[in-house]
Parts: structure tokens; C-alpha cells; sequence
């Protein structure tokens, strides 16, 4: 039966449904896909080698930007909060104030910016130029499932490194902190962490822990996504590598605000 | 035997295949020819189950691929070898890990087992010593025979060739199908190829099939289809351009 052509006036409601329809179902694929990891995840056999390749790839390679930028980003918080608080004669709190920023806020969310610049685009690269140069598909009729190979292991590595990432950042940031507030601007060693160690509990730490671990997962599962599904050659694997950046780093801040304000 | 009836698959608004008929005999060399966007790739992605149909049958060994799903599909594709067009040899791995990766994840045998059946499978193409070069460390035409000798190493009932001289010299073209044919009388697998080589596939196929606009136009052995009446047939051979661009 053919279709008949819509009133002119109702057209833009068809192309509102349309793109509706487009959106749904591409959620629902989104979701779909992380689904059939999980399930390549949890069911023998399991690809350590593939695992431990992937920790590599995301996490030990990754170091350096982490401790780089961890470093900076912590001594930048230790001048500008000991230059505010000087104000009010209260520096003695820099400690935690550098350590709460740091452990609940900037620490997860820097950090998995910055492995997301680092090994999120490298992964959707390496993944679109596997489908494009029917890799994945040699996989596929090979009988071997391409989820349990090359997706499930970066999912799980991204669990596994992402809260250790943060976990140096934080680490990395506070001894920034510490370098600027005690030994450029002269606060006490001891104030700096007696006040930390007073301030900063277990509740925020863990807080920093959720993010970086859903953040792990969050990268991982949209970079994975996107490099499955390249198509049109080198400039479906450029754009895919520049949407994969966009949506994880924009999906890592909306979901840091949610998380912030769920989590104690 | 593989047995394909009114296949239909359609993109959208662009319909690739309509109604297609093919029987390939176990055993045989089916060459699939016709025109570049003429639905070969897309009809052999229907034969390996990377495509699912919108209509009609593919039976492998009696089995109808459009009903199967996953692991089902999977116990279908033990069966399968096959080369693609670029070769997709992982490039992170060496030629040698690639020709052994398949019996390393789907078989039990012991490393000096795979060890020397990758060795044999490296000989046969002719590529014994290059093992530990990366795939792109070595020329086009050494790529093509990893591919086949990864295909070969399972010992696969079936292989599918998926244009597997494009890209290469006459020289190598030939080298390549006179591979194929030795090959092919020492295992005596099935296999089906796509292939653009007009007049060198008429030298190694025990069929040829004519696809055009999404249906197998003519088929038959090599001496009938180069002798064919059928207009669109003799254009392909020989080369005729058509009254589009």
C-alpha cells in the first residue's frame, strides 16, 4: 500500500516523529550494545590477555597526562584558594580545601577528560579503522565474537584504571597544592594536612570513587560505540573519533552533576 | 551445498538484491561476476550472516541462515573460511600470529600442533620464513596469501573470496588464482568468490554466475557464460561501456 503524502501543515509534526523514532532507536542500540558486553564480560571465556593489553592501553599509558596535569591542577587550586582565604585570615584551611576539591569534584571529572582525550579518541580510532578495514568482521565469521574481544575488555579496563587515574590525580594534586601553600606561600606542613585529615572523610572519598568508576564506564561504552560503528571510510573514522570526544566529555560533566547531587 | 532462493534486501529506498537464485555443489568453484554496486558484496555478507535478508532463503548444508541467530550462526561459520577483499589481516598482530589466531581461539590443539600447521599453511601459499613480518611489512600480494593460508588453517569446508586479486598486477592475479586452483585440489573445499577478473576466472572456475541488478542473470561453466547470447553478459566480458557513466 503506498503512502499518501501528508498536508503540507502536518509535515513538520512527520519529521518530528521521525526524529523522535531516530532518537529512540538509537538509544535503544546504545543501550543494546552495552548489554552484549556485559554479557561477553560475564561469560566464559574470559580474555585476560585482551584485558591486560587494554589496562595498557588506557590506563599505563596514560599516566603521564594524569600525573602532568594533576600536578598543575593542584598547585593552581593551592595559589588561588590560599589567595582567597588569606583574605579572611582563614589559609590554616587550604589543606582541605584543595583535598575536597580535588577528591569529590576535580579529580574524577580532569581525569577522565583527560584519558578521554588520550585513550577515548585513540580507541574510537582504532576500532572504526578495525570496521572499516573489515577486521571486525574477519572476527565475526571467524565465529569469534568481536564484544568479548575488543569491547568487553575496554569496558572493564576502563572500571578497573579509571579510579586509579583519579586516585593519582588526587595524590598528584594535593602534593601540588601542598608545594605552592607550604613550601612557596609558607603555611605550616602540619596545618595543611592536620587540617585535612580533619576536614576530609571517608563518604568524600568514595564519592570520587563512584564518578571515576561510572566515568570509566561511560568513556569506555561510548568510544567503543562509536569506533564499532564507523562507516564511510577515513572521514566516518574522523568523525566518529570527534563525536566519541564530544559526547563522553559532555556526558562526564552532566553526569558529574547528577552525581553530585545523589551522592553524599 | 549451499542453496540460495528469492533473496531480497533492500537499504532504505535502494533495493540491492531481488530475488536471487543460486546453488553452489560442494566441492565446486562458483565465481560470482557483475558490475561494481550490482549487490556481490552485499549478497556474500547474506552468505557469511552479516547481512540478514529482508525475504527468501540461504540454506548451507540444509540449513536456512535467515531463521539462525548467534550461536546457531556461529556453528555455521566453523565451517567458513574466508578471504576478504583487503585481506583484514589484524595489524597488530605478525603474519605468523595472524594465520595462527583462528586454531589459537576456536581449537584445543597444543602450540607445537598450531605451530606447525601454521607452518604448512605459510608453505603452501609459499610464504614460509615471512611469518614474523607485520602485515604491513610485506607487499599487497603477500597480504592476499596470508589471508588465504589463515583461511586455509581450519581446514574449512567452505571458503568465500571476496575479490581477492583486486588491487594486484596480471602477474599477481594469475599467481593468485593458480594458488587458489592448487590449493582447491588438494582440499577440495566449496568455494565461492566475487571476483572482476575477466578472462582470468574463466581459467579457474567450475561455474560462473552473472549478477545483474540484483539477480543471477546467467550461470553455468565458463565455456557456456563466455558463449552466452545474453547481451548484458557479452557487454560484461567484454568490457562495453554501457549508456550510463
Amino acid at each position: 500500500m503506498t503512502e499518501l503524502p501528508l498536508a503540507p501543515p502536518l509535515r513538520p509534526v512527520e519529521g518530528l516523529g521521525r526524529w523522535v523514532v531516530y532518537i529512540v532507536l538509537s538509544l535503544g542500540r546504545f543501550g543494546a550494545f552495552l548489554g552484549q558486553a556485559l554479557a561477553a564480560l560475564f561469560t566464559p571465556p574470559f580474555k585476560l590477555w585482551a584485558l591486560l593489553g587494554r589496562i595498557n592501553y588506557i590506563g599505563f599509558r596514560s599516566l603521564l597526562i594524569i600525573l602532568l596535569t594533576g600536578a598543575f591542577t593542584g598547585m593552581v587550586l593551592g595559589l588561588q584558594i590560599f589567595l582567597t582565604l588569606s583574605r579572611f585570615g582563614s589559609e590554616a584551611f587550604l589543606g582541605p580545601a584543595v583535598a575536597l576539591s580535588l577528591i569529590r569534584e576535580l579529580g574524577p571529572v580532569l581525569a577522565a577528560l583527560m584519558v578521554t582525550g588520550r585513550a577515548g579518541s585513540a580507541l574510537t580510532a582504532e576500532l572504526g579503522i578495525m570496521r572499516i578495514t573489515e577486521q571486525i568482521d574477519a572476527l565475526t565469521v571467524m565465529a569469534l565474537s568481536p564484544m568479548r574481544y575488543l569491547v568487553a575488555p575496554s569496558i572493564l579496563a576502563g572500571v578497573i584504571t579509571f579510579p586509579m587515574m583519579t586516585a593519582l590525580f588526587d595524590v598528584v594534586g594535593i602534593f601540588g597544592g601542598y608545594l605552592v601553600g607550604v613550601e612557596l606561600l609558607g603555611l605550616s606542613q602540619g596545618t595543611y594536612f592536620g587540617e585535612m585529615q580533619t576536614f576530609v572523610n571517608m563518604s568524600d572519598i568514595m564519592t570520587g570513587f563512584w564518578k571515576s568508576l561510572s566515568f570509566g564506564i561511560v568513556v569506555t561504552w561510548v568510544c567503543t560505540y562509536k569506533g564499532f560503528h564507523v562507516s564511510r571510510g577515513a572521514e566516518g573514522v574522523a568523525a566518529a573519533t570527534t563525536q566519541a570526544v564530544v559526547t563522553s566529555s559532555v556526558l562526564i560533566l552532566v553526569w558529574d552533576y547528577f552525581l553530585g547531587t545523589i551522592l553524599p | 551445498m549451499i542453496k540460495v532462493v528469492g533473496l531480497r534486501k533492500s537499504f532504505g529506498a535502494q533495493v540491492v538484491l531481488r530475488g536471487l537464485d543460486l546453488e553452489v555443489p560442494d566441492g565446486s568453484i562458483t565465481v560470482i561476476i557483475g558490475r561494481s554496486g550490482g549487490g556481490k558484496s552485499v549478497f556474500l555478507k547474506h552468505l557469511l550472516g552479516l547481512v540478514r535478508p529482508d525475504s527468501g532463503r540461504i540454506e548451507v548444508g540444509g540449513v536456512d541462515l535467515a531463521t539462525l541467530n548467534g550461536r546457531a550462526m556461529d556453528e555455521v561459520r566453523k565451517r567458513y573460511g574466508v578471504v576478504f577483499q583487503g585481506g583484514a589481516l589484524f595489524d597488530s598482530m605478525t603474519c605468523r600470529d595472524n594465520v595462527a589466531f583462528p586454531l589459537r581461539e576456536k581449537s584445543r590443539l597444543a602450540r607445537a600442533e598450531i605451530a606447525a600447521r601454521v607452518d604448512v599453511a605459510l608453505e603452501r601459499v609459499g610464504l614460509a620464513g615471512i611469518g614474523d613480518k607485520y602485515p604491513e611489512e610485506v607487499s599487497g600480494g603477500m597480504r592476499k596469501r596470508v589471508a588465504i593460508a589463515r583461511a586455509l588453517v581450519t581446514e574449512p569446508e567452505i571458503i568465500f573470496f571476496d575479490e581477492p586479486t583486486t588491487g594486484l598486477d596480471p602477474v599477481l592475479v594469475n599467481t593468485i588464482h593458480r594458488l587458489i586452483l592448487e590449493l582447491h585440489r588438494q582440499s577440495r573445499f566449496t568455494a565461492v568468490m566475487v571476483s572482476h577478473e575477466i578472462p582470468e576466472i574463466f581459467e579457474l572456475a567450475d561455474r560462473v554466475g552473472m549478477l545483474h541488478e540484483g539477480r543471477i542473470v546467467e550461470i553455468g561453466p565458463p565455456g557456456a557464460i563466455q558463449n552466452s547470447q545474453n547481451p548484458i553478459v557479452q557487454q560484461f566480458i567484454r568490457g562495453e561501456p554501457g549508456t550510463e557513466l
